[in-house]
Order: structure tokens, then C-alpha cells, then sequence
């Protein structure tokens, strides 16, 4: 289907619809026509990925990882099972792989070839994440794109990037932050970033959060 | 295929520019709510795989795939998807198609499909095997990632059996054994880059054995 490229990139601010818009309203209206979706199934999808699966899930992981060492050996040894036992299965989700971030490794996930994400535990990705900048250079330059998330390891930190080329879906585990040992599963989710279970950058510091609050 | 999509180590695609986390939506314009939710929906009517509807967007000039946004790459893909695969001339009443209603699709969402499946043969290679990704120079589907083709790394982890997607987006639904495979940077980027390593998780039909001696 030719079109102009031009004008599906114009950010101009007129009140009518691109040829990109006008064309995904054509498609649906024919798809309905047709009775081949339903409008409410639409707005389900819409709903559960807008709304009711997304990062928070993967937080509520991570954070029982760090307080509860029977669910992290659990999740240690078969992650999609421990991540069903806190009620979170489905698609792009079903064979999830945990990476744990230590002193010395740092996991970081990219999908070169698409856009593969643990939605189950993330949600659906970021723009960045299936960007041709991301996906290029995390597997040929990983410091200098973690440098771009103003992350700097030190120089002895091995560096795994994970290229989800399979089913696998990577969730980061990140390094609890110092100072945080008697925090609770629920101080600590606030520390918890999407990001940072990408791998891209550390979990919040515990100033960080307490600068935002106060 | 290598084509725009298979994107491992090209330069010249310029910094990430991250939206800050906290401020980023799910969805940027209303037409790509649309076009996300009418690809998962029509895809829940069975027509296609998804290594096809990978296929789907992957086939077209790069040029093209690079200068589309996300969503207007899944719009290719599923206009393609619905014309090829016949769907777009069939009514669902006269033809008896039984579409989801939302607590079907909530079902179809929640459970996903599994790719593992029971293999028929035993794994070819063991955890720290050394191995070489073979040159996987097809025109159709693959998941074998061009800037590892013809480098050497260590078997790290055996997956199982999982469905083989080469084969899948051509509609055959067999299982191969899939590994994570570890490469040096040195190895893939030569010894200026660089120090880490890359997992990349390959099927044992794009492997080679190496000899240890």
C-alpha cells in the first residue's frame, strides 16, 4: 500500500488525521464489517496491556526476591513457575529466564532482532527498547549505552547482554541497594524501576527515593 | 532474511534518547492502541503463527523498516498477514468463524502459548561445548542474528525442545533443541571492543560441533 512517508512523520498540529491514522481506522472498520473482531475484545486488549499488566508486576517479583529467600531460590530455579505463583502468566511470558546482577556481573537485555520483552512481568516495552539505536548497539557497545542511561560500572564488572532471539524471556534481577537491609518487600518495591530490570541502570537508591518524597 | 530488522551491530543509527521512565505512556497516539489491539485480535483467529507475523514485518525493504515507527511496522504486518493469508475476503458469519469475546481473548491472554515441546531425538551438544554459529544466509525466516553467524561460542545453558521458528514461518510446526550460547566481544567485534560477553539463544539446526583438539 503506497503512502507518503512525509506526512505519517509530520508533527504538525492540525486538527486533521494522518494518512497513517486514517488508514488504521479503514482497516478496523473493515475488520468490523466483516465480524472479524469483536469491539469489546479490542478494548480488553487495550485495557489489560494499558492498565493492568505492566512494570509493577516485575517490581512485586523483584522486591520478594530481595526479602524472601525460599521465593528467590524458587524463582532461581524455575522462574516461570515462581512468577505463576504470584498470579502473573501469559503471553510473552511463557518461559521466563531470571539473570541475577551481583558485585560482579551485570545482565543487560535487548531483542536484536525485534522486540521480544517479558510483557508478563513488564509489560509492553518502551519506545527505546525496539528503537534500531538500542537494538544495534547493546550487543556491540554495552557500556556506552548504559553510559546513555548515565550508568557507569566499574571496570571489573563482567557485562552479559542477552539477546532474546528465542521463546526466553530475560527479567534482570537487580543488585538490592546498600543501606536497605531493613527495609520491608513494600519500602523496597519503590526502589524497584523498569529499567532497571532491563538492565539498562541500577535499581533507585534509597536517597534517590527519599529526595522524591521529602 | 538479514533484512532491516536484523539490526545487531549496525552503526551509524545515532544515540537512544530514553524518555524518562516515569513520564513514558504505553501507547503514543490512539492509532497504535489500534493497531496493537486489532494485531492480537485477529491473530487469536488462528491464521498465522508467530513467526510468521515476525515474517510478515521483517519483509519489506529495509529502508522502509528503518524509517517506520514500531507500530507502523506492525501495521505492515498485519495488513500483509490479513490479504495473504486469505482472511480479509471471508465474512466471519457465512463462514463460520468463531470470534473472540472478551473473556475468551482474557483466556487466550493470560494463558500464551508455550513454545517447548517433546523431542523426538537427544540434544546434540552439552552445556560447555564449544560451538559455531553456521552462516544462515536464507531468505526466509530466521532467528539466527547475522553479526554472530560464522563465530565460536560456549554452550551455556540447553533450553529443551522448543518449536523452530525457520520452519514455523513456513507453517511447520516441528521442535529443535535450543541453547543459550555464550560469545566473547573479541570473538564478534575483534579485540578493540569492548569487554563482555553476549548469550544468544540458537537452535541446534544453526550449530556446528567445534573439535577441542
Amino acid at each position: 500500500m503506497p503512502h507518503d512517508h512525509s506526512l505519517d512523520h509530520d508533527q504538525d498540529h492540525t486538527d486533521l488525521p494522518s494518512d497513517l491514522e486514517l488508514r488504521v481506522k479503514a482497516l478496523e472498520s473493515l475488520l468490523l464489517e466483516k465480524g472479524l473482531v469483536n469491539p469489546d475484545t479490542l478494548n480488553t486488549i487495550i485495557d489489560t496491556y494499558e492498565n493492568r499488566v505492566g512494570p509493577r508486576n516485575g517490581v512485586h517479583v523483584v522486591a520478594k526476591a530481595w526479602t524472601d529467600p525460599k521465593f528467590k531460590a524458587a524463582l532461581m530455579n524455575d522462574p516461570t513457575a515462581a512468577v505463576a505463583s504470584l498470579g502473573y502468566t501469559g503471553r510473552q511470558g511463557e518461559h521466563l529466564n531470571v539473570v541475577e546482577n551481583t558485585a560482579q556481573v551485570h545482565n543487560l537485555v535487548v531483542c536484536t532482532l525485534c522486540s521480544c520483552y517479558p510483557w508478563t512481568v513488564l509489560g509492553l516495552p518502551p519506545v527505546w527498547y525496539k528503537s534500531a539505536p538500542y537494538r544495534s548497539r547493546a550487543v556491540s557497545e554495552p557500556r556506552a549505552v548504559l553510559q546513555e542511561f548515565g550508568t557507569e560500572l566499574d571496570a571489573g564488572v563482567c557485562v552479559r547482554v542477552w539477546d532474546s532471539t528465542s521463546e526466553m524471556r530475560y527479567l534482570v534481577l537487580p543488585l538490592r541497594p546498600q543501606g536497605t537491609e531493613h527495609w520491608s518487600e513494600q519500602q523496597l518495591q519503590q526502589l524497584v524501576s523498569r529499567n532497571s530490570m532491563i538492565g539498562v541502570e541500577p535499581a533507585r537508591s534509597p536517597e534517590a527515593v527519599e529526595n522524591t518524597s521529602s | 532474511m538479514n533484512g532491516g530488522h536484523d539490526l545487531g551491530g549496525k552503526q551509524g543509527l545515532g544515540p537512544i534518547d530514553p524518555e524518562p521512565e516515569t513520564q513514558e505512556p504505553v501507547f503514543h497516539e490512539e492509532w497504535e492502541r489500534r493497531v496493537f489491539a486489532l494485531t492480537l485480535a485477529t491473530g487469536m483467529l488462528g491464521h498465522w503463527n508467530i513467526d510468521q507475523s515476525r515474517h510478515a514485518r521483517e519483509r519489506q525493504h529495509p529502508a522502509d523498516y528503518l524509517h517506520h515507527s514500531y507500530y507502523e511496522n506492525w501495521l505492515v504486518g498485519v495488513e500483509k498477514l490479513l490479504t495473504e493469508s486469505g482472511l480479509l475476503d471471508k465474512d466471519a458469519h457465512s463462514h463460520g468463524l468463531r470470534i473472540p469475546d472478551p473473556p475468551a481473548a482474557g483466556k487466550i491472554m493470560s494463558s500464551g502459548g508455550p513454545t517447548a515441546m517433546d523431542a523426538d531425538k537427544p540434544p546434540a551438544f552439552r552445556v560447555g561445548d564449544s560451538v559455531r554459529l553456521g552462516k544462515i544466509h536464507i531468505q526466509t525466516h530466521t532467528r539466527a542474528p547475522s553479526y554472530a553467524q560464522g563465530s565460536t561460542g560456549k554452550v551455556v545453558t540447553h533450553h529443551g525442545c522448543h518449536v523452530f521458528p525457520d520452519r514455523n514461518a513456513q507453517g511447520n510446526h516441528v521442535g529443535e533443541h535450543l541453547y543459550s550460547v555464550r560469545f566473547r566481544a573479541e570473538e564478534l567485534w575483534g579485540c578493540d571492543a569492548e569487554k563482555f560477553d553476549v548469550l544468544i539463544d540458537l537452535w541446534e539446526p544453526y550449530l556446528q560441533a567445534l573439535d577441542e583438539t
